[in-house]
């Protein structure tokens, strides 16, 4: 076996291992399912640390009603080949009261629409436990983020009072209004996630390859007008470009990459060369330096 | 275990050049993603010498917001890389200073190699020895001392031998059997990933040599050995799923399920993909046995009949991680892999100077002290000693009120087979004898403040209870001192241990068919929580006799207030320690109320 499989199939058998803890661990779990390659994969290994049985949890979708249209597609379908029991859940009063991400501030839309709405999410079912597809290099403070990770009541995190983790020997007991956070492939590298994509054959949205796609320059930025919801410029009409996205989220705060990357082969090799934090491309990071880290204190993932 | 992924601890501290070797490690594998990089080039720390546009390395591996205003790491942080050889390389990041040794144990639990830093300047410290004792302890299987900053002694080979001959002795003391020491400066990047020009004079490995060549102990002769994570069930489906945490499992091997010794067949071995022939170490997998037999999580499946008997009495090292001491006597639960007990630590023998390897008697262990300690378990478990496994002999210990992860335990070995005392169950049962006396057995548990009127409430209950012709009688703390208890004081400890031997006898004696009031000011809910542990469902009633501290001053029926005010009684319950108010209690008694009334609700809930 290459050196390459070793490592993934390592991988793999810790992030089972760790699903399975949670199935038995926990009163009501749930996997967060964010049709990104992170979720694809993180749905791949509970597949598989069930099987043959079905995974006992239900996927939870938040909904911010700003995703790219093929996200909800591809979701769809996923949901029907997997024969996967999927809540979708939006912040309503958000889009009452018209929270948007152009003229409500980044911060504030991400709070209302992502922060909030799974909070209302995991109080309104009841879930002790959230699986969440979260890499530590993903950016600095998940590097310190425990696999099992105690939220208060109110979903915070305080990343001083977060319980020691040794060996494999994992604490999962809650006490009253906590719940837990659970993170199976926190030792991932985002070049693991699509070594394993294209070694298992799983099937990732379109999004992530190259294709001509109306775009608008927004500072450094291409973005996707992927409907006519996007406010445009005096004059400003959308022009067609090869793109494709390194992560994806709601489209007009996800900048495309210019790509000729039509294979996950390509992807792969894209991956490997441009050596940027994949974060980067995501406007909701860059208001400073420790975002993340108040974004998550709040209850974010 | 194939052993390409290699996880790395660090032990240093910001002054040993910690960050900046880790900094540059990534860097020169080139781990890093460019802009971040390009961020270490640019940000500066206040104070930084470092010229803009050169990098500053040591800006690459920090964390948190407050932490990285303090300049220090004070938690575990992870980062993975890729070595030179392809194989991959997880850092765990922890903190060196002494009152952060707990991260450390807790980074050092899953480290296959320790990186040891010593300032080439300042030479051996007591945190090297502290670091190499954590190292030999947690079971670290290869240790690199890594003596850096030698550009700033001239990368003169009289200071290397120095150090190396220095330490020399503590890894000889602690047996550390794979040490490799290595002369470096990380700041000008001399023997970290490439070779120094400057130390002619030294041969051996560069530090990412050190660490490629690296590779996991291999036991052939190892038989498979599996804990049952979880029963898998599907349609026409039954199997068992778990981690192969030492040798492996072939298809038809004949394996033997402890604590049971049901033996079976392994009929197939399932995966996602098809049947898998072999069930390697550490895999993840799911195992059909033949015939079906009744196993359950926590369960383990042996490849040979070895004996693996469950044990509930262990010596153990444990190692403290809570702001609140480990009592002697506290219950606590006890994970061991899939298996989840309650347990006390029954002794402390000693606790381990972690600087010296001295041996200190003690009776509490505070954070970040290591103690080797004796652990009675309620339910047995099956483990082996940590020197033989780190999987099968690790534990931790979790506060049953917090829930926190309080302490980490090594095993050291079984003090007694559990089998060696086996219950013995009885043809007549405590419902028979209870129906003999036509009454339900019970435990009224009273706590409250000394001079609260438990023990008054205690006696006005048992003639009440008396002359309607139940069978009643009442274990009052007091009177229990001057006999069974005799030996114990009033240090949180001693309380503990008081409410446990009241919480047996009043168990026998609820065996026996009685209804037993308890007189006790047991003033820790923890204490409360075990003693209702060992009841059955509704049998044990926790009544809290609520009087205001004031209201037991002036009445202080046996004259303690008074002593306790003139500093007599140091550890006087509501003075000098504190009571903790039950926070769900069966009833919630006015003790200030008339003893009639009180008994009467007493009597109400019985009813």
């Amino acid at each position: 076996m290459s050196i390459k499989r070793r490592i993934l199939k390592e991988l793999e058998n810790e992030s089972i291992e760790i699903l399975r803890e949670t199935a038995v661990g926990f009163r009501k779990p749930v996997m967060m399912y964010s049709i990104g390659k992170d979720s694809t994969v993180l749905l791949h290994l509970a597949r598989k640390a069930f099987y043959p049985a079905a995974i006992p949890f239900p996927l939870l979708h938040i909904d911010t009603t700003w995703k790219f249209k093929e996200m909800i597609t591809f979701r769809d379908k996923v949901v029907a080949e997997t024969n996967s029991n999927l809540i979708v859940h939006t912040n309503q009063a958000g889009v009452d009261a018209n929270i948007n991400p152009f003229t409500t501030g980044i911060s504030e839309y991400t709070r209302v629409m992502k922060t909030v709405a799974l909070r209302e999410a995991l109080d309104l079912h009841g879930f002790d436990a959230a699986i969440g597809g979260s890499r530590r290099d993903e950016e600095k403070s998940r590097a310190k983020e425990r696999i099992f990770s105690v939220r208060d009541p109110g979903h915070r995190w305080n990343p001083r009072e977060q319980r020691p983790e040794l060996w494999n020997t994992y604490n999962t007991r809650l006490g009253p209004e906590q719940t837990m956070r659970v993170f199976p492939i926190s030792d991932w590298t985002e070049t693991d996630i699509w070594h394993y994509i294209l070694q298992e054959g799983i099937e990732v949205n379109p999004l992530y390859f190259a294709k001509e796609r109306p775009v608008v320059k927004r500072g450094d930025q291409l973005i996707m007008v992927d409907d006519d919801r996007y406010p445009l410029q005096d004059g400003e009409t959308p022009f067609m470009k090869q793109v494709r996205f390194r992560t994806l989220g709601c489209y007009p705060l996800t900048a495309a990459v210019e790509s000729n990357a039509h294979t996950i082969e390509d992807v792969v090799e894209e991956v490997l060369q441009v050596k940027l934090s994949e974060r980067a491309t995501r406007l909701i990071d860059g208001d400073n330096e420790d975002s993340m880290e108040k974004k998550k204190s709040e209850g974010y993932f | 275990m194939s052993g390409a992924i290699v996880r790395l601890l660090t032990c240093g501290s910001v002054d040993d050049g910690k960050s900046t070797l880790i900094g540059r490690l990534l860097v020169e594998t080139d781990s890093i993603p460019h802009d971040t990089v390009g961020a270490a080039r640019k940000v500066r720390r206040t104070g930084s010498t470092i010229p803009a546009g050169e990098i500053d390395f040591s800006l690459l591996t920090d964390g948190l917001e407050a932490e990285r205003e303090q300049g220090i790491t004070i938690d575990v942080a992870y980062r993975s890389m890729n070595l030179l050889d392809g194989k991959r390389l997880i850092i765990s990041d922890a903190p060196g200073h002494e009152q952060y040794t707990r991260n450390m144990v807790v980074a050092a639990s899953r480290a296959d190699i320790a990186l040891v830093l010593v300032d080439g300047v300042k030479g051996v410290r007591t945190q090297t020895r502290r670091h190499l004792t954590i190292c030999s302890l947690m079971g670290v299987s290869r240790v690199i001392v890594a003596i850096n900053k030698l550009d700033a002694v001239g990368f003169d080979q009289k200071v290397f031998n120095e150090i190396s001959a220095d330490i020399s002795q503590t890894i000889d003391r602690l047996e550390l059997k794979d040490v490799h020491i290595i002369p470096l400066s990380a700041l000008s990047g001399d023997n970290v990933v490439y070779r120094s020009e400057n130390m002619n004079w030294y041969s051996g490995e560069t530090l990412i040599e050190a660490i490629q060549s690296w590779s996991k102990p291999v036991d052939l002769d190892a038989q498979g050995l599996m804990r049952i994570q979880m029963i898998a069930r599907a349609e026409n489906f039954r199997g068992v799923s778990g981690t192969v945490r030492r040798g492996s499992f072939s298809k038809g091997d004949e394996v033997t399920i402890f604590p049971s010794k049901q033996k079976a067949k392994i009929s197939s071995i399932v995966t996602f993909n098809q049947e898998s022939e072999l069930a390697e170490t550490d895999s993840a997998v799911t195992l059909v046995l033949t015939p079906e037999v009744d196993a359950t999580r926590g369960d383990v499946i042996a490849q040979s009949a070895e004996d693996l008997q469950p044990s509930d009495r262990l010596a153990a090292h444990v190692v403290w991680l809570n702001e609140e001491p480990l009592i002697h006597s506290r219950s606590y639960l006890l994970v061991s892999g899939a298996t989840t007990t309650p347990a006390i630590v029954t002794k402390i023998r000693y606790k381990i100077d972690v600087n010296t390897g001295e041996h200190i008697s003690s009776d509490a262990l505070q954070m970040n002290e290591i103690g080797d300690v004796e652990v009675a378990t309620d339910i047995p478990v099956i483990m082996r000693p940590y020197t033989d496994s780190r999987e099968f002999g690790n534990f931790i210990l979790v506060d049953r009120l917090t829930l926190k992860t309080v302490g980490a335990g090594m095993i050291r070995h079984s003090l007694r087979r559990a089998s060696n005392v086996s219950h013995q169950d009885y043809e007549i049962t405590k419902a028979q004898r209870g129906a003999l006396k036509s009454q339900k057995a019970r435990v009224i548990w009273l706590t409250g403040l000394s001079g609260s009127g438990k023990s008054t409430i205690a006696n006005a209950l048992e003639q009440r209870l008396f002359a309607s012709g139940a069978h009643a009688y009442v274990l009052d703390g007091d009177n229990l001192r001057l006999g069974l208890n005799m030996d114990l004081g009033f240090t949180p400890e001693d309380r503990a241990e008081n409410v446990r031997r009241v919480s047996e006898v009043a168990k026998l004696m609820v065996d026996a068919g009685l209804i037993v009031i308890t007189a006790l000011v047991s003033p820790f809910e923890v204490d409360r929580q075990r003693a209702k542990s060992i009841f059955d469902d509704a049998e044990f009633l926790e009544v809290f006799v609520d009087t205001p501290v004031e209201t037991c001053r002036l009445r202080d029926p046996k004259g303690l207030y008074k002593k306790s005010a003139a500093g007599e009684i140091p550890n006087f319950t509501g003075v000098g320690q504190d009571y903790e108010k039950p926070s769900a209690p069966d009833l919630h008694l006015d003790g200030t109320a008339s003893v009639a009334d009180n008994v009467e609700k007493i009597i109400k809930i019985l009813l």
